[in-house]
C-alpha cells in the first residue's frame, strides 16, 4: 500500500476517534440544552462531570486531523480551506464559543442566572458546531468543489449552501447527540438519570435513522458520485449490513438497558458510517479534482510524518488511557 | 483596507491574543508545580492553596489558549493557503508534533485539574510536570515553524517549486534555536513578572499576608532568572539576524547607510523619506560589536536594499526600542531583587520595601508589552516576505474576497474573551486567603 493512502487512513482514523470522543462532548452541550423535567439540573451536571476533564484532550483529534492535511497533502488542505472559507470560520467561531463558554461557566459565580448564560452560550454553539462540521464534510463529499491550475473556480458559496451538505450537517449532530446520550447512561448509577438519558438516547437514534435515509436520497443529486460508490461496489452491502446490524443493536441493547454493550454497537455505528463514506470517497480528498496520489507531499515528508505519528500515538495512548481510567472508570465500577 | 492588509490584520491580531495565552500556558503550569513540590516537601498548606488557586487561574487561559491556538491552525490555510500548499510538505513536521506536544498537555491538565483527589499526590505532582514540559515543547515547535519562515532550508527551487524536500533539515535551520530560547525564556519572564505584579499590588494592601509573599517569591524567582537570562539569548537573535536576514538588522536599527563601526541607536524616530533617524541617542562602534563582535565590522543599510523588499523601518524600529526597554527594564529589576533577597535573607524582609513592591507592580506588563512588540519586528521585520526570500506575504494570500468581514467578527469575538477571562481572574485574585505570617505574628506579640 503506497505510504500516502496509510497516511490518508491515519487521518481517517483520527477524525473517526473526533468523532466518538470529541463529537459526543458537542453531544452533551445538546443535551445541556434539552435538559428539562424535574432533573434538569442533575442531568446538567452529569453533562458537565463528563465533559470536563476530557473535552480539551478529545479536542485535539480534530488538530491532528488538520495538521495531517496540511503536511501530508498541502494543496487539498488549501483548496478546502479557501473554497470553504466561509463555513469553516463560522465553525471556528463555533468551537471558539464552545470551549471558552463552557470553561468560564465552571469558574465563574455559581449564581442560577450567570450559569443559565453561559449553558446557553455553550449549548447554541455545541448544536451549531457539528452542523457544521457535517456541512463541510458534506461539501468535500459532494464533487461541486473545483479546482483548475490551483485556484478554486468553483466559488465561495455553491459548493457548501446546498441541501445535501445541510442534511449532512444535521446527520452529524443527530449522531453526536446519540453518542452521547448513550454514553451519559454510563456515567451515573443513579437510575432516573440512566432512564433520562436512555430515552433521549433512543429519541436521538430514530433521529439518526431518518437523517441518514435522507442524505442517503439527497446523495442521488448532491454527491453522485460517493453515493454511487456507497450503493454499487462489492464491499458496500456488507458494510450497509454491518452498519444497520450494529444500529439494531444499540437500539435493542438501550431498550434492554444494557448499557456496555450498546456503548460498544453506537460506536461502532458511528465509526462504520465515517469509514463508509471514506471508501466511497477512494481515491479521493475531495470530490472530484483532488486524489491522495496527487495532492500527496514528496514521500520523505510522509515518511517522517508517519514515523512521527507511530512515535507520537505511542507515547499518547498510555496517557490518554489513563487519563479515562481516572475519569471514566468510576459510574461503571459503582454500579459493578 | 483591502484584503492583503485585512488578511494581514486578522492573522496579527490572532496571534497577537493568542500568544498572551501561550505564554502563560507555557510557564503557568512551572509556577504550579514549583507550588505543589514545595507542599508535598513541607506540608505547609499555603503551598497546596497556591497550586489550587494558580491551577485555576490557568484552566481559564488554557481553553482560551487551546480554541486561539485551533483557530491559528485552520487561518494558515484560511488566509495564506498558498503559503499552505506550498510550504505543509516542508514544514508540516513541526506542527505534527506540536499537535502532539498539545494532547499530552490537554491530557495531564485534565487529570492535573480535576484529579486531585482521584489520583496519588506524587501521580499529580507527576502530571503537572508534564503539563509543563509539553507545554513549553509545543511552544518550541511552532516557534521552530517560524524560524523556518525567517531562515527557510532543506529544500531547493527549481522553477520556482520546492524540490529535495528535507523537513529535518527545515526544522534544523539557524533561526530555530535563538529563536525558541528566546520565546521560552520570554514566557517565564513574562508571567512570572505579571504574577509577581499581581502579588506584590496584593501585598501592598496587605502588608503582613504569608500568601502573597509566598506566592511573589515563586513567581519572581522563575521571572527573574529568566528575564537576567533573556538578554544572552537576544543577542543571539541579534547576530543570526545580521547574518541571514540583514535588511531586517537594519530596520531593528533604523540604520539607513551602510556603515563600518555603526553605533546603536537607543531611541529615535526613522524618517524613511530622507533615509535618517532622528533623535536617536548614538552609542558609538556598538551595533558593529553586538552583530559582528567587532567594532570595525560593516553594517549593510536599508538603502542598501531595493525598496521593494524593505520592510516597514518606523514601526519595526520603534517596536524593537519598546521590547529591548521593557526587556532592560526587568532585568534590572530581577538583579535588585536577587540583591535584595542575599542582603535580606536572614531577616525575612526583603518584600518590605515599599518601593521596590511598587516597581513589581509597574513592571507587571512589561514582559508583555515585549513579547507583543517582539513579535511585531519578527513578524513585519520579515515583510514583504512570508518566507524570507523566496514567497512574498502577496503572493500567499486567499483569493477569498471581503477579508475584512472575518477581520471584524474575530476581532470582536476576541474582544470578548479578553475580557471575560480578566474579569473572572479579579474574582479569584482579589479574594485573597487569610493566613498571617507568623514571623510577624510573633514580630508583633514580641513588640
Amino acid at each position: 500500500m503506497p505510504l500516502e493512502t496509510i497516511i490518508a487512513g491515519v487521518m481517517i482514523a483520527a477524525l473517526v476517534l473526533y468523532a466518538l470522543l470529541g463529537g459526543a462532548d458537542y453531544g452533551g452541550g445538546v443535551w445541556d440544552l434539552f435538559a428539562f423535567g424535574p432533573r434538569a439540573r442533575a442531568q446538567r451536571r452529569l453533562i458537565a462531570e463528563a465533559i470536563s476533564p476530557v473535552w480539551e484532550a478529545n479536542h485535539v483529534w480534530l488538530i491532528l486531523v488538520i495538521v495531517i492535511l496540511f503536511t501530508a497533502f498541502p494543496p487539498a488542505f488549501a483548496a478546502i480551506a479557501t473554497a470553504l472559507h466561509i463555513p469553516i470560520t463560522l465553525l471556528l467561531i463555533g468551537i471558539v464559543l464552545r470551549g471558552t463558554a463552557f470553561t468560564f461557566r465552571t469558574y465563574d459565580v455559581q449564581r442560577d442566572d450567570v450559569q443559565r448564560r453561559w449553558s446557553l452560550v455553550f449549548s447554541i454553539a455545541s448544536i451549531i458546531t457539528p452542523i457544521l462540521l457535517g456541512t463541510i464534510l458534506g461539501a468535500i463529499a459532494s464533487g461541486t468543489i473545483r479546482i483548475e491550475n490551483g485556484s478554486v473556480t468553483s466559488g465561495f458559496f455553491n459548493s457548501w449552501l446546498a441541501p445535501f451538505p445541510f442534511a449532512v450537517g444535521f446527520f452529524a449532530l443527530a449522531l453526536f447527540a446519540f453518542l452521547a446520550a448513550v454514553y451519559l447512561t454510563l456515567e451515573t448509577s443513579e437510575r432516573e438519570l440512566q432512564e433520562d438519558f436512555r430515552r433521549r438516547a433512543l429519541a436521538s437514534g430514530v433521529a439518526v435513522g431518518l437523517l441518514a435515509l435522507t442524505v442517503f436520497m439527497l446523495a442521488r443529486e448532491g454527491a453522485p458520485t460517493v453515493r454511487a460508490g456507497i450503493s454499487r461496489s462489492w464491499w458496500a452491502l456488507g458494510l450497509h449490513v454491518c452498519t444497520g446490524l450494529f444500529a439494531t443493536s444499540a437500539f435493542y441493547f438501550l431498550w434492554t438497558r444494557r448499557y456496555r454493550l450498546a456503548r460498544v454497537c453506537a460506536a461502532a455505528q458511528v465509526t462504520l458510517i465515517l469509514l463508509g463514506w471514506a471508501f466511497a470517497q477512494y481515491p479521493h480528498i475531495v470530490e472530484p479534482n483532488i486524489t491522495i496520489a496527487s495532492a500527496a507531499a514528496p514521500q520523505v515528508t510522509l515518511q517522517f510524518l508517519l514515523a512521527a505519528l507511530i512515535a507520537g500515538v505511542i507515547l499518547l495512548f498510555p496517557s490518554y488511557y489513563y487519563l479515562f481510567r481516572i475519569f471514566k472508570s468510576r459510574a461503571a465500577d459503582s454500579r459493578g | 483596507m483591502n484584503d492583503l492588509l485585512a488578511a494581514r490584520s486578522q492573522m496579527a491580531m490572532s496571534l497577537a491574543f493568542h500568544i498572551i495565552f501561550a505564554a502563560i500556558g507555557i510557564a503557568m503550569p512551572l509556577l504550579m508545580i514549583v507550588a505543589e513540590w514545595k507542599w508535598l516537601r513541607s506540608k505547609d498548606e499555603i503551598y497546596l492553596t497556591l497550586a489550587k488557586r494558580w491551577a485555576k487561574g490557568t484552566a481559564i487561559l488554557f481553553a482560551v489558549g487551546a480554541v486561539s491556538g485551533t483557530v491559528l491552525s485552520f487561518e494558515l490555510g484560511l488566509l495564506w493557503p498558498g503559503f499552505m500548499g506550498y510550504a505543509g510538505a516542508i514544514i508540516g513536521m513541526p506542527f505534527s508534533l506540536e499537535g502532539f506536544a498539545f494532547f499530552t498537555e490537554a491530557i495531564f491538565l485534565g487529570i492535573y485539574l480535576y484529579g486531585w483527589t482521584r489520583v496519588p499526590p506524587r501521580a499529580h505532582l507527576f502530571a503537572g510536570a508534564m503539563v509543563a514540559l509539553s507545554g513549553a515543547l509545543s511552544g518550541i515547535f511552532v516557534v521552530i515553524a517560524n524560524a523556518w519562515m525567517n531562515a527557510p532550508t532543506g529544500f531547493r527551487l527549481v522553477d520556482g517549486k520546492p524540490v529535495d524536500i528535507d523537513p529535518i533539515a527545515a526544522m534544523m535551520n539557524t533561526a530555530a534555536f535563538p529563536q525558541t530560547l528566546h520565546m521560552i525564556l520570554a514566557a517565564y519572564a513574562a508571567t512570572g513578572f505579571a504574577v509577581a505584579g499581581i502579588h506584590a499590588f496584593m501585598l501592598m494592601r496587605d502588608r503582613t499576608n504569608r500568601f502573597h509573599k509566598t506566592a511573589l517569591n515563586i513567581a519572581l524567582v522563575v521571572g527573574g532568572v529568566s528575564a537576567i537570562l533573556q538578554p544572552l539569548s537576544g543577542d543571539l537573535i541579534a547576530k543570526t539576524v545580521a547574518r541571514t536576514q540583514p535588511v531586517k538588522l537594519a530596520a531593528f536599527e533604523g540604520q539607513f547607510q551602510t556603515e563600518q563601526a555603526a553605533p546603536l541607536r537607543i531611541g529615535g524616530i526613522p524618517d524613511e523619506a530622507a533615509g535618517v533617524t532622528r533623535y536617536a541617542i548614538e552609542v558609538p562602534y556598538a551595533l558593529s560589536i553586538l552583530a559582528y563582535d567587532d567594532p570595525h565590522a560593516v553594517v549593510k543599510g536599508l538603502n542598501e536594499f531595493p525598496a521593494d523588499v524593505r520592510p516597514p523601518v518606523t514601526i519595526v524600529h520603534i517596536s524593537f526600542q519598546i521590547m529591548v526597554a521593557c526587556g532592560v527594564a526587568m532585568m534590572l529589576l530581577a538583579l535588585w531583587a536577587a540583591w535584595r533577597y542575599l542582603r535580606c535573607r536572614r531577616n525575612q524582609k526583603w518584600l518590605d520595601s515599599k518601593w521596590f513592591l511598587r516597581l513589581l507592580v509597574v513592571a507587571a506588563p512589561l514582559g508583555f508589552v515585549a513579547i507583543e512588540t517582539g513579535w511585531t519586528v519578527t513578524e513585519v521585520g520579515r515583510q514583504p516576505w512570508i518566507i524570507y526570500g523566496v514567497m512574498r506575504t502577496s503572493e500567499a494570500v486567499t483569493p477569498m474576497p471581503g477579508l475584512i468581514v472575518p477581520f471584524i467578527t474575530f476581532t470582536v469575538l476576541y474582544i470578548f474573551l479578553a475580557v471575560i477571562p480578566v474579569w473572572l481572574l479579579l474574582r479569584q485574585v482579589t479574594a485573597s486567603p487569610h493566613t498571617p505570617d507568623p514571623i510577624a505574628k510573633e514580630a508583633r506579640v514580641a513588640a
